[in-house]
């Protein structure tokens, strides 16, 4: 038996990738719990920025909106909206993390409707600031339950860009080139994208986890890194502080 | 070559083409002349602009009107004139979805809005979906078209600048910009592509800040979010305002100043006047208030119940605040929001 729960895995794995010297456009939820523990682990000096206008918070707290007084807390600067867009256009931010009801192979992301367009069976928020995150940070991350529903190349809706159709898309599209998504972390395991075909690979397993419920979960044929490695799991430190000081009410955590 | 002497002008005389990539309506004009002629029009004198919320939105708001909120949603929202348009029971507005969740869910309960630039719509973020936001948008009852959050910011951008665009490099090659109503446009210098996002200059627009003057200078605390250039893009706007503080104060401190007094059409005074969402270093959202608005959405005649008891029944902001539990339950939101529950 392990003595931690599948979210609390994501939210440590997710924020070990987080540099020290590296910046962050997060939400609310898991990506904000990942860049919570990174400030209190390895990277303290993460610069954290919010799409509202929150720019570099001592986070007290989990926020519950991108634009709540917390996301500015003991902060460096207030400022608005369009200037952390702004920054992310200029190639200043590294990483941001987006959500999602749907992800195909290349990383493309559908958080607008489920079904037609114009009669959707379900209508999402949209775009939000995802779109221009995912068009404009250097490296795109994803913390998401894996399931074949989720993981699809029936793709309703893009709403955010992945890597398009695959190498080379997003440049002929226009967008910056050299960003686009980097890691997808599941409850299963770890993806990242093969250079050449920039289609989804997976990268690591979580412990217990088999490659046959990788492949049962995921709507489309995965690649495969040549080495497969096994996710460390949460250190006894990282765990402390996310049950302690990161997430103490277990929102984000007690959905396992 | 050194770069020095390197020549950056280097594109010469070229065919230019422009891309339709977006194939949804666009709602607004965004020619910046039709627009400097309203401004033309737009008085400027420093006088007395207080009134009340009843009178601005009865004035200032027209039926068919394209209206935007200031605010994130949760955050800083114009509360008391949302209510107040509900309860004047406004029709066909067209509403900018920036970041919008408890505002738009607002005005969709009231039935005010028939369409929607949406960039951010029908969820109210980690606390879930509006059922009733989504039901609008899903039936067709609102007509969207889609941006993302930068977008539509910076359309209030472009709209501020006095122009009719601006090129922007994100939602190329995605549904998003497929289901706008942007175009495609090559760099002039660099011939690299990029999206043209039309200027939005909204009929009208309200705003709560936490300080304003009887003329309508303003100071905001904490994020500006995308007020400052919606202030400057609307051509009517609506100041509600925690306090009105002395046109001394404002001079004092005139690098607090974010919305200048020409801008404004009217002020008024409603102290709490975003509740329930959380107003930067006053109080935090009413969380429980929100939730109860999700879950009444469940049920029609709940939701009736509910939107009597706490909009129509109510005469103003003030009644509405009584109804939820007054100045108590702001104590406890200050307490919130100052931390002050924690040690």
């Amino acid at each position: 038996m392990s003595n931690y729960n599948g979210m609390e895995l994501m939210i440590c794995l997710a924020s070990r990738y987080l540099e020290n010297d590296g910046s962050v456009v997060v939400g609310t939820g898991a990506p904000c719990a990942a860049a919570m523990l990174a400030q209190r682990t390895r990277a303290p000096k993460l610069m954290v920025m919010f799409e509202a206008g929150g720019i570099g918070p001592i986070l007290p707290s989990m926020p519950i909106s991108v634009g709540d007084s917390r996301t500015y807390y003991k902060g460096l600067l207030t400022t608005s909206m369009p200037e952390i867009m702004e920054t992310c256009q200029r190639g200043m931010v590294d990483y941001t993390f987006l959500g999602g009801a749907q992800i195909d192979m290349y990383g493309n992301i559908n958080s607008t409707v489920i079904g037609d367009y114009d009669r959707p069976k379900v209508r999402f928020p949209g775009s939000g600031g995802a779109n221009d995150l995912a068009s404009l940070c250097w490296r795109t991350m994803m913390i998401t339950p894996q399931d074949k529903n989720r993981f699809t190349n029936d793709i309703d809706f893009i709403t955010s860009p992945g890597y398009l159709t695959g190498k080379g898309a997003r440049e002929a599209a226009g967008l910056p080139p050299g960003c686009g998504p980097y890691k997808i972390i599941t409850n299963l395991a770890v993806m990242g994208f093969d250079e050449e075909t920039c289609r989804m690979r997976v990268e690591m397993i979580h412990p217990g986890i088999t490659r046959e419920q990788v492949i049962d979960n995921t709507g489309f044929e995965l690649l495969w890194a040549p080495e497969v490695l096994e996710s460390e799991p949460p250190s006894d430190e990282e765990l402390e502080i996310l049950r302690t000081e990161v997430d103490p009410r277990r929102l984000i955590i007690g959905r396992g | 070559m050194s770069k020095k002497n390197t020549d950056y002008h280097a594109a010469g005389d070229q065919e230019v083409v422009y891309k339709k990539i977006g194939i949804r309506r666009l709602f607004t004009s965004p020619d910046a002349d039709e627009a400097r002629e309203h401004f033309k029009s737009k008085s400027r004198r420093m006088i007395d602009k207080t009134t009340t919320v009843k009178d601005a939105v009865a004035s200032l708001v027209n039926d068919g009107d394209y209206f935007a909120a200031g605010g994130f949603g949760s955050n800083r929202i114009p509360a008391a004139v949302l209510h107040e348009i509900v309860r004047q029971k406004k029709k066909n507005l067209g509403f900018s979805g920036h970041t919008s969740t408890h505002d738009m869910q607002i005005l969709v309960a009231g039935k005010c809005i028939n369409r929607c630039d949406a960039a951010y719509v029908v969820g109210l973020e980690a606390r879930g979906l509006s059922k009733n936001a989504r039901k609008s948008f899903e039936s067709g009852e609102i007509e969207a078209t889609e941006w993302s959050n930068a977008t539509l910011a910076w359309r209030y951008k472009a709209a501020a600048m006095g122009l009719s665009f601006l090129p922007a490099r994100s939602t190329l090659g995605t549904d998003t910009v497929k289901y706008s109503a942007a175009m495609e446009v090559p760099c002039p210098f660099t011939g690299k592509p990029y999206v043209a996002v039309p200027a939005l200059y909204p009929d009208v627009a309200a705003i709560h800040v936490h300080c304003s003057d009887i003329y309508g200078n303003c100071q905001i605390k904490g994020i500006s979010v995308s007020d400052l250039d919606l202030a400057r893009a609307a051509k009517k706007l609506i100041i509600t305002t925690e306090r009105i503080i002395h046109n001394d104060e404002i001079r004092r401190e005139p690098h607090l100043t974010v919305i200048p007094y020409y801008e404004v059409d009217a002020v008024i005074e409603v102290p709490y006047g975003a509740y329930p969402s959380n107003m930067a270093y006053e109080y935090f959202t009413d969380e429980d208030h929100l939730m109860e608005w999700l879950s009444v959405e469940k049920d029609e005649k709940a939701l009736e119940e509910f939107l009597e008891k706490n909009i129509y029944n109510c005469k103003d902001h003030w009644e509405y605040l009584e109804v939820n539990g007054g100045l108590e339950k702001i104590n406890q939101l200050r307490i919130q929001e100052n931390l002050s529950d924690r040690v």
